[in-house]
Order: structure tokens, then C-alpha cells, then sequence
């Protein structure tokens, strides 16, 4: 491995330089914070520090002419960082769901799956959220898949223009659940009366009366279930792409075989695109669902945090942060995070597996 | 590698550049002020009293660290998060009473005050009630910069006059059922009864309802410990009831407004005869505009203490601290005392539309309602606020609240509901 080691005198004394000059501004930094026109910029000065000093070791590094030695020099800060930033960070949020820490002060007594199983047990809140992700979940999916693919096979028509109707299908997603929930609870707006506005405005003026509706205020459980409107409006062009790349990649030599043996276009769709579509809309699935299991922001902005519109992800936030229950916070946090696993994980898994393979 | 070479050369330049612009001396004149204040009337208050501060402080400089959100929902989370990473900032608000002491006094995170409250002569300023709150084994631990009073019922006199109410709120409300009786009328002119907002104030109502059914010494008893009310019995139950009847007379849209102003708002526009909401709303109605609604009392507005509460003063108290290790402690203390002065607190209360938390403020200086609620301050019986943090600590709040929550959504389930205060107060161990 060190067979080729080759010392360059310019370079190493470069990255001496680096190397020390990284390590005092690190130094100083501890002591002195970096202030420029009022603004804090002590981290991002600890991150260019940091930056400067990992420069002089990787030059001295690359001294001895091994990709080996190089590539995991290279990658080495990354697999630091995500170790403790990520696996670090849910190992300790495990240890702390099974604790009873209450209050700001950190108590590690071991309870074992006390939280757990007082959630599961006797909290009608946590059920509610079950059933809400449930239903968000199922709505979501579904609708993104149906919109996204009717969007994808019109587009497929070859229509003019359709550079432009791709980018307004795929728009939406490029805003914030957060703005994506204001706008939309402003649009969906339930107040009737002279106080009428929104969607319910539009109905009203067109005559239909009857299509004025308590939108997410509906009573609960079906209240959760207008919440999936701006979610589909959002991702359904996202999924429009995933679906479009699904179909152009299959080869139109297909097609015209299908067509010598008179096949309608319909049955081109029905027995030969939708089927070579299936991994596409397993993907779909996965990101789609990984998104609703931990969604948040959207239901924050359109809910104020009411609870026939509770999700885990908020019952987190108001347990954790306004109650100061770390524990029962924990908790609920690794609940969604294994929610998720179960489906990411195999999904990973099975691309690992299939990569290996080619 | 000759081009590699240059490049890392380069960027040697560049850092040795950037580094030449090099860290500044720390600034030891300065003090972080974290607070929840950034509304339209609460906003205007923290203005004139940084005025105030930078006038008798002009080398300390103030930075504002507020957060949105009413009640200090966002604003409580983000300073947890700064406190679990050590970053205090110099002082911060909090409200009065078991806020302060089951959090901030139990984590070993603030300074008890003695040395300021005798130099600077707050505490003989202060009314005899508030004292105890905001102390511990009579050492106190916060300054008190106003007061608030919970148990305000706002109303638009256009909208009862039109719907032919007879019934004065000022005097008439004497139990909820004669508000039922009034709301039933207005009801049928095809106005909202009461109007209400977000989720925190259906917890606001909750409270001014249980203490308009029960009065003040039961609901004192509720949070004695241990409780002398029992949270099982009828009076609980009563107030239940009550709160599931005045919960069918408001807007079906509440859970979807984002805050307490639309709701007060659809008061003053005349949309809702009735708004249930804390003294602050009087600084958003009488304030001019952009930051308030530019309206005139009595004609516009009126208000009356929420049904079955005259001679109750249901109070809060906006409160600063000074953490332990504060990074400015200097600062910390000028901020304190400006806070805890009659020139602070003469600047800062008339535009948040609260009262002086010190007794000897010219009251010439206040809108009507001030005068109003300060004398009710000095006579009527005193009782702290749920919501706002005087008298349970943030986790028995947090799950009554989520039991308040749970109700809204199902009002049927009333004994379901008595249950979860039943368990929230177990679950805080001041019910055994």
C-alpha cells in the first residue's frame, strides 16, 4: 500500500501550512467568536477552518500514490459525520425513549418501553394519529399514483407544447409544504356566510351550493382526508416525471410490434407499458410513502396543530417542546422512524441486491 | 498534479485573505433578549421599552432574539433547544409562576433576584398577590413586567343591539346559562355567538369557563397541592358541561384560524357578537394601523370579565430571568432594571394593552380599559392562568391541553374527557 510514497518538498511544506493554519484558526475560534457586521459566523468559520486543515492532510495523503488511501481519506469526514449525526443521533434518541426524562434537565432512568406501551395503551391521541397517517398515507399515494401516471400518458401523446406542460405539472413541487399549506388554507377556506371565500367562494358564485364543503374542518376522521388534496397537487407532478421516464424508456420497436399485431393503443397501455412500469411505481411508493409517514410542516400550516388533524409528527413536537417530555418525545420519534425502515429497508436492500447483480 | 498544485495554492491565498479579516474583539456591551413578542400592540410595547433602555443604557446594545407565535407556543421550543445546547440568551420572558419555577427554577437555570429587587425598590412596588408566585422559598426569581387578565370577554355592541339583545354583559352575565340564553338570540339573527381560534385558545376558554362555573376558591383548589377540588367531582363536571354548550355556539372553522386575532377580528367586523380572549386583543383593537385595528372603544368594541367572573381577576404575567452564567451579565441587569422601572414599564404596558405589574404607575398614561382592569387588579379576588403558565407546569398543560383537544373533536365524550384531566393531573403527581 505504501510502496509508492514519493515526497514532494513545495507540497509538504503547503500542507504543514494548511494543517497549522487550520489548527490556529480552530484554536482562536474556541476563544474568540468570528463577528462580521453583527452577524455570528463562528461555525461557518469553524467549518472553512476545519476545511483548510483537512486540505494539508489530504495533500499529504495523496504523497503516497494510492487511489486506496486517497478514497477513504476522501470519504472519511462523511462516514464521520453521518456515524454521529445520524447513527449516533438515533441510538441516543432510542436511549432517551426509554427513559423517563421530563422537564429540562436530562433523566436517564431506565424504564425500559414504559413510553411505548403508554402510548399504544392509553393515549386516544396517539390512536387518532395512527389512524390520520393511515388515511393521509393511503390518499396520497393513491391519488399521486392516478394523477401522476393520467398525467404521464397524456403527455405521451406527443402533444405540442409539452416541454411547458412538464414544468407546470412539476412546478408545485419546487414550493414548500409550508407555503403549499398556507395557500391551501386559504383556499380551502371552510368559513360559509358573508365571511365566504376561497374555493367555497368559486362553488357559491358558479351555483353549486352543494359542493360547499367544512374541508379540512369536517368533523373528524374525514377531516384528514382534505388534507391529501394539497399534498397530491404538489407531488402528483413529481411522480407525472417518474412515470414519463418509465415510458419512454420502453422501446418503441415494442410498440410497433404491438401495432403489426393489432393491438389498439389502449392495449399497448394495458398489456405492455403498465407492466414494464411496475418498478417505477414501486419507487414511487417507497418515496411517496416516506414522506407521509413523517409529514409535518403541511399539516402544521393548514391545521394550527388541532387534533382531529393530529399526525406523530406534531404530537412530537407539542410533547417535546411545549410539554418538555423528552422521553414519551423520543418515543413517538423512533416510532416514525421505524414506520419508515419497514418500508425503505427492504427497498434498499433489494437495489443493493440488484446492483450486485449487474 | 502541477494544476492540483496551483489550485490548493490559490486557495492557500484565498484563506490567508480571509483570514486577515480575522475575528473581531467580543462585544461585552450588549444583552440577547429573547421573547415572544413580535405581534401587532406587543411588538409596539418591546419597542418603547428598548427606547427606554437604550436612553439610560446608550453603550449596551439590545438584540432582539423574539419568535412568532401566540402564547409563546414556537418561541418555548426554540429556547429549550438553545438551553439544551447551552446557548442561553441573556434574558429571556416567561410567564409567572409554575412556567418559571417548574422549569427554569427546577433545571438549576436562573438566578434568584433579591439583589435587584432591593436596590432598585421593586418589591415594595409590588402588589402583595404577585410576590409569592414568582418566588420560592422567598427568593424571587423573574420581574414581573405586566399584567394580563385572561378573563376578558370582548363584544361588538352594534351586533347585540341589532340582534335585539336587552341583556347588559357588563352586569347580566352572571352564570353561563345567561349567556346560553343571549347567544340562543343572537344565534337566530344568523350571527356567530362566540368567535374562536387555534387550537391554545380553546384552552383559554376552557379556563375562563371552569372558573365562571366553579368561581374562584374551587378553581384555586384544582391546583393546590394537594388539589382540594377534586377533579372527579361535579363541579369539573359542571364546568364540562358548560364548556361542551359554549363550544356549539362558535365558528365550525376555529381549529382552521391560525391565531387569536382572526377570531377577535370577526368579532369587530361584526361577524361574531363574542370573543373570549386575554387584554392583549385591547392593544390590536384601539392601536393605530398597520399593527392595530384603529377602533373605537364602546361604539366599535366593549368589554365586560367573561360570564360568571365579575369580581375575579384572572391573571398572567409576562416575567424575565437572568439564566445562570448569563454571557452578558452586565447587560443582563441594566435589562432588568429598565424592565422592573416605572419609566420601562409606563413605556411598555399602555401599547401592549397590559397593566403595570408595579402599583405606582401614572395611570393617566392608559386607555380606558387599563385604568379599568388596574383597579380591578387592587380589589378583586385574584386566580392564575392555565394557559398561560401560572399555575401548572408545562407538561400537566400540555396534556390537558391535548384533552381539550380531544374534546373539541368529539364534544359527546364528556366522560372521557374528565378522565384525561383526571389523568393529567396524576400523571403530574399533584393528584395521588
Amino acid at each position: 500500500m505504501f510502496r509508492r510514497f514519493e515526497l514532494r518538498l513545495p507540497q509538504l511544506v503547503l500542507a504543514i501550512a494548511l494543517i497549522l493554519l487550520g489548527m490556529v484558526f480552530i484554536l482562536t475560534l474556541r476563544s474568540v467568536p468570528l463577528i462580521i457586521a453583527d452577524k455570528n459566523l463562528t461555525s461557518l468559520a469553524l467549518l472553512i477552518s476545519g476545511l483548510i486543515f483537512y486540505a494539508g492532510v489530504l495533500i499529504i495523503v495523496s504523497m503516497f500514490q494510492s487511489e486506496t488511501v486517497l478514497t477513504i481519506a476522501l470519504l472519511l469526514p462523511s462516514i464521520v459525520a453521518v456515524a454521529i449525526f445520524v447513527y449516533g443521533f438515533i441510538g441516543w434518541s432510542v436511549r432517551v425513549s426509554l427513559s423517563q426524562w421530563k422537564g429540562l434537565n436530562p433523566d436517564f432512568t431506565w424504564v425500559g418501553l414504559k413510553q411505548y406501551y403508554s402510548l399504544f395503551h392509553n393515549d386516544p391521541r396517539f390512536v387518532i394519529d395512527i389512524r390520520n397517517t393511515a388515511m393521509f398515507t393511503v390518499g396520497f399515494i393513491l391519488g399521486c399514483l392516478i394523477l401522476g401516471l393520467g398525467l404521464a400518458i397524456l403527455l405521451d401523446q406527443r402533444l405540442k407544447g409539452e416541454a411547458i406542460y412538464r414544468g407546470i405539472f412539476l412546478f408545485p413541487m419546487s414550493i414548500s409544504f409550508i407555503a403549499t399549506g398556507v395557500i391551501w388554507g386559504w383556499l380551502m377556506n371552510p368559513a360559509t356566510g358573508n365571511r365566504i371565500t376561497g374555493i367555497n367562494l368559486i362553488f357559491q358564485s358558479l351555483g353549486l351550493n352543494s359542493l360547499i364543503s367544512l374541508w379540512h374542518s369536517t368533523p373528524q376522521p374525514w377531516g384528514m382526508a382534505f388534507t391529501v388534496i394539497p399534498a397530491v397537487w404538489q407531488l402528483s407532478g413529481f411522480t407525472m416525471a417518474l412515470y414519463m421516464g418509465g415510458i419512454r424508456s420502453v422501446s418503441e420497436d415494442l410498440r410497433e410490434a404491438a401495432r403489426v399485431d393489432g393491438a389498439s393503443e389502449f392495449q399497448i397501455y394495458r398489456y405492455i407499458i403498465l407492466p414494464l412500469l411496475q418498478p417505477v411505481t414501486l419507487s414511487a411508493v417507497i418515496i411517496l410513502a416516506h414522506m407521509s409517514l413523517k409529514i409535518f410542516d403541511l399539516i402544521v400550516a393548514l391545521g394550527n396543530k388541532a387534533i382531529s388533524l393530529d399526525v406523530p409528527g406534531i404530537y412530537m413536537w407539542t410533547t417535546t417542546f411545549d410539554g418538555t417530555n423528552y422521553a414519551q418525545g423520543a418515543a413517538i420519534g423512533i416510532l416514525m422512524l421505524i414506520s419508515v425502515a419497514i418500508l425503505v429497508v427492504p427497498y434498499l436492500v433489494q437495489n443493493m441486491r440488484t446492483e450486485t447483480e449487474l | 498534479m502541477s494544476k492540483k498544485f496551483s489550485l490548493l495554492s490559490l486557495l492557500f491565498v484565498v484563506m490567508l485573505v480571509l483570514s486577515a479579516c480575522g475575528p473581531k474583539g467580543v462585544t461585552s456591551t450588549e444583552v440577547e433578549v429573547f421573547s415572544w413578542w413580535v405581534g401587532p400592540g406587543e411588538a409596539d410595547g418591546l419597542a418603547a421599552m428598548v427606547k427606554v433602555f437604550n436612553a439610560e443604557y446608550p453603550k449596551i446594545t439590545f438584540v432582539n432574539a423574539a419568535v412568532a407565535g401566540g402564547a409563546g407556543t414556537n418561541a418555548k421550543a426554540v429556547l429549550a433547544t438553545r438551553l439544551a445546547a447551552n446557548d442561553a440568551p441573556d434574558s429571556w420572558q416567561a410567564h409567572a409562576g409554575q412556567e418559571i419555577l417548574a422549569t427554569y427554577l427546577a433545571a438549576g437555570q436562573i438566578e434568584p433576584l433579591d439583589d435587584l429587587f432591593a436596590s432598585t425598590g421593586f418589591d415594595k412596588v409590588l402588589p402583595a398577590t404577585l410576590l409569592p408566585l414568582i418566588s420560592q422559598n422567598g427568593h424571587p426569581y423573574s420581574v414581573p413586567v405586566n399584567i394580563h387578565r385572561s378573563n376578558v370577554m370582548w363584544y361588538n355592541p352594534k351586533v347585540l343591539a341589532d340582534a335585539g339583545v336587552t341583556a347588559n354583559p357588563k352586569s347580566d352575565f352572571n352564570t353561563w346559562d345567561d349567556f346560553f340564553a343571549v347567544c340562543d338570540v343572537i344565534k337566530a339573527a344568523g350571527k356567530i355567538c362566540l368567535s374562536l381560534g387555534a387550537p391554545w385558545t380553546g384552552v383559554h376558554l376552557f379556563e375562563n369557563v371552569m372558573l365562571g362555573s366553579m368561581g374562584a376558591d374551587k378553581w384555586n383548589g384544582l391546583w393546590s397541592n394537594p388539589p382540594t377540588t377534586d377533579w372527579n367531582g361535579s363541579d369539573v363536571a359542571a364546568g364540562i358541561a358548560n364548556f361542551a354548550k359554549v363550544l356549539s355556539y362558535t365558528n365550525p372553522d376555529a381549529s382552521t384560524l391560525s391565531d387569536w386575532q382572526t377570531p377577535s377580528k370577526m368579532m369587530t367586523d361584526g361577524d361574531a357578537a363574542f370573543n373570549i380572549m386575554g387584554d392583549w386583543a385591547y392593544g390590536y383593537f384601539a392601536n393605530a394601523a398597520p399593527n392595530g385595528l384603529a377602533l373605537t372603544p364602546h361604539t366599535d368594541f366593549d368589554w365586560a370579565a367573561s360570564p360568571g367572573t365579575y369580581g375575579i381577576f384572572n391573571f398572567l404575567s409576562d416575567s424575565f430571568v437572568l439564566p445562570v452564567g448569563a454571557k452578558h451579565p452586565d447587560g443582563a441587569t441594566a435589562w432588568l432594571t429598565v424592565a422592573a422601572s416605572k419609566a420601562g414599564q409606563e413605556a411598555f404596558n399602555p401599547l401592549k394593552g397590559s397593566i403595570c405589574a408595579r402599583t405606582d404607575c401614572d395611570q393617566s398614561l392608559f386607555p380606558e380599559y387599563s385604568q379599568d382592569a388596574a383597579r380591578d387588579w387592587t380589589s378583586n379576588v385574584v386566580v392564575g392562568s392555565l394557559m398561560h403558565g401560572v399555575v401548572a407546569a408545562p407538561a400537566w398543560l400540555t396534556s390537558t391541553s391535548t384533552a381539550i383537544g380531544l374534546f373539541q373533536a368529539d364534544t359527546s365524550k364528556t366522560a372521557d374527557f374528565q378522565a384525561a384531566l383526571v389523568a393529567a393531573c396524576a400523571a403530574d403527581g399533584t393528584c395521588k
